[in-house]
């Protein structure tokens, strides 16, 4: 290469052209919310990114730590509120860790259903985000018909459409009528494979969509796991590694379904897990809707779950249990637990730390979009400008968790 | 206690305790399992070799987390809590270390590359410093953000408050005013828990008095015989006689007129029961009306 003389750039008139350094965010759509990336940019090459996280801080944990135990519950719909019951599954789980309170069968068949609805809601919302993040729009429009269809499910088991606050210490706060099960499960045997495989089948064979995903961002096995990858990011690297099957909690121990995983690393392969753990979750619910037996859906341990209503107006002790849950709250023995669910994104831990009064004394919530978030950099390295738009989307990154 | 929670059920507990406190050998300051946990306490300044221990030799793969917690009742008042999680043998360990402001903890970003913003966060959060960690700004806060806000001394509302300002056009920061008092309410139950003296219970714990109070002596009070003798005496020769004012009493008022008796009405309405009377024949003919 030493005969080669440089030549004068016809643009540049042979001045050296320096890396420039841009803003993606934080009032960029494909940022998923308020993320700022600081790029380092050669050209359309990206050199270096910094993401720049908390600007959806709220303080969270410190707002946990001067409420009761049932007054933090809600928070923890506001984190990822793409998924808001599987952020309640963690919390509820740790609390009853700490109280080793028993949870009646029905409740734990309601709560895997409900988790799977969630994770079927939050794939839909990832899926037609991260297709439009790299140019389709229709399959988008399609998945939030679904979406919305999870939305009025939540809303009549639990009266909101997002926020539910369902999951209770001890089992869920209410019982849901038959006719919204029936419903669940025509909706899982009809619209959901109809709607979402014909979405589906517009992307997933794709030639722009192939060339936009297959190839990026690839991570080895090693990486993987030493950046603390969890959910379908590690999945995706090739690691059949699923909390709900390896560490079962509720009744995933008796439900019968596959981890899908990818072969390539990329973000294809990330969506693609994605897609299969729609069909997987719907076969989970099929078979808590055949199996859920009835009964309680709360465990009677009335120092934990306050009792009915009707009961209440009755009974002078359910009165006073009643008042005493409502006010003081429970009180959970001293001690420290981390406990952590497979939610839609990835491991949702929750480490709660005890007193013995009424309040968590610290309640640490870790987000799954830290270890993922904070790969970004070495991901990207190499890559074109656009790819970090379907980097960041095969993340499945939502900032009411990130930031906390 | 029997396990009959429905939590994560990960790989068995059992002899891991030991084996992995020997393991750690001498950085091990305490080790315990409650709750199901394995929880291992270890020295500051061996963190990195225990982690690198149990990464390496003990299949601890994953860094999942690192929590601080603050005790500020303790000399060194934070705690550092890393979550370890073995994929191969399917269990989780938990490791923790104390640590001071101005104590740094080591860094573990030499071995886990994502250590690297949760030590920040830490550090953000409690003012933990990490010797070796080359990037410890800020994370969660905002960009000149001052103090360390989950710190138990930090006040829930902050101390700064921003807003657009229209007059400005640029964001402001102002000092915090509460429009209403920040309320806390514990309603913990004075005999259980609350461990605060109540409002007009502040007598309540007082030691009771070793002796009744009696006064020391007749000359300290001045009572005794002659006092009682003085006090005998009739002081007044009976009730004082009224005087007169001179003025006059007020009167009691007029008793009211009669009213007139009133005319008796005219015309022929006088006795009116009869039309107002359900007869059988009057219904029959509204219904054929």
């Amino acid at each position: 290469m030493s005969g080669l003389v440089s030549e004068t750039s016809p643009t540049t008139q042979g001045d050296e052209i320096s890396n420039y350094t841009i803003n993606f965010g934080p009032q960029h759509p494909a940022a998923h919310g308020v993320l700022r990336m600081v790029m380092e940019l050669d050209g359309e090459v990206i050199e270096r990114i910094d993401p720049h996280v908390g600007l959806l801080h709220r303080g969270t944990e410190k707002l946990i730590e001067h409420k009761t135990y049932l007054q933090a519950l809600p928070y923890f719909d506001r984190l990822d509120y793409c998924s808001p019951m599987c952020m309640e599954h963690s919390y509820v789980l740790a609390v009853e860790k700490l109280l080793n309170v028993e949870v009646p069968i029905r409740a734990q068949y309601l709560r895997v259903l409900f988790a799977e609805l969630t994770r079927i809601k939050n794939h839909l919302l990832n899926i037609g985000a991260h297709v439009m993040d790299v140019g389709a729009m229709t399959p988008n429009l399609w998945v939030f018909e679904l979406r919305e269809d999870c939305m009025n499910f939540y809303e009549r088991a639990s009266g909101a459409r997002m926020h539910a606050a369902w999951f209770r210490p001890g089992g869920v706060h209410q019982d849901v009528p038959l006719k919204l099960l029936t419903d669940i499960g025509d909706w899982v045997d009809t619209r959901l494979p109809e709607l979402f495989g014909d979405a589906m089948s517009l992307v997933t064979d794709n030639r722009i969509f192939k060339q936009r995903n297959v190839d990026i961002a690839i991570v080895s096995k090693e990486d993987a796991i030493a950046w603390g990858f969890s959910g379908p990011m590690i999945r995706a690297a090739g690691l059949p590694w699923d909390l709900r099957k390896s560490q079962p909690y509720d009744v995933y121990d008796r439900m019968d379904f596959e981890i899908p995983v990818g072969t390539n690393s990329d973000c294809y392969d990330r969506f693609m897990v994605r897609v299969e753990e729609v069909y997987q979750s719907a076969r989970i619910i099929k078979q808590c809707l055949a199996e859920m037996p009835d009964g309680p859906i709360a465990s009677d341990d009335r120092k934990v779950v306050p009792p009915k209503r009707g009961e209440m107006k009755q009974s002078m002790e359910a009165l006073i249990h009643h008042f005493k849950l409502y006010t003081e709250g429970f009180h959970v023995p001293a001690g420290e637990v981390y406990v952590a669910t497979e939610s839609p994104k990835g491991e949702f831990g929750v480490y709660l730390v005890s007193d013995g009064s009424n309040k968590p004394y610290r309640c640490k919530i870790r987000p799954t979009a830290f270890s993922h978030l904070q790969a970004m950099d070495f991901m990207s390295k190499g890559h074109m400008l656009p790819d970090a738009t379907a980097i960041l989307g095969a993340i499945d990154v939502v900032f009411g968790e990130c930031d906390r | 206690m029997a396990v009959i929670h429905s939590a994560p059920r990960y790989a068995s507990n059992a002899g891991m305790l030991d084996n992995l406190s020997a393991a750690i050998g001498g950085n091990l300051i305490a080790a315990h399992e409650e709750h199901g946990e394995l929880m291992f306490t270890v020295q500051r300044a061996g963190i990195e070799d225990v982690l690198r221990l149990l990464r390496d030799e003990h299949e601890y793969q994953q860094l999942m987390e690192i929590a601080g917690v603050d005790f500020p009742g303790r000399a060194e008042r934070f705690e550092c809590v890393y979550m370890l999680l073995s994929l191969t043998k399917n269990h989780r360990i938990m490791v923790k270390l104390s640590a001071a402001e101005d104590t740094p903890v080591p860094t573990v970003t030499t071995l886990w590359p994502n250590a690297g913003w949760l030590e920040r966060e830490v550090f953000d959060m409690f003012g933990v410093l990490f010797d070796g960690n080359t990037d410890l700004r800020r994370i969660l806060t905002d960009y000149g953000f001052e103090g360390h806000p989950f710190r138990k001394d930090f006040p829930l509302t902050g101390y700064n408050e921003l807003r657009y300002s229209e007059e400005e056009r640029r964001v402001v920061y102002e000092p915090v005013e509460l429009a209403q008092e920040l309320r806390q309410f514990d309603f913990l139950s004075p005999w259980e828990g609350a461990d605060y003296v109540l409002p007009g219970d502040e007598k309540a714990d007082m030691p009771p008095v070793d002796e009744p109070k009696v006064t020391d002596s007749v000359k300290d009070t001045g009572a005794g015989a002659k006092a009682d003798a003085k006090a005998g005496e009739t002081v007044s020769a009976g009730s004082p006689a009224e005087e007169d004012s001179g003025r006059d009493r007020p009167e009691s008022p007029e008793p009211t007129e009669d009213r007139a008796d009133r005319p008796a009405r005219e015309g022929k309405a006088v006795d009116t029961a009869a039309s107002t009377r359900i007869d059988d024949d009057d219904s029959a003919k509204d219904d054929g009306a």
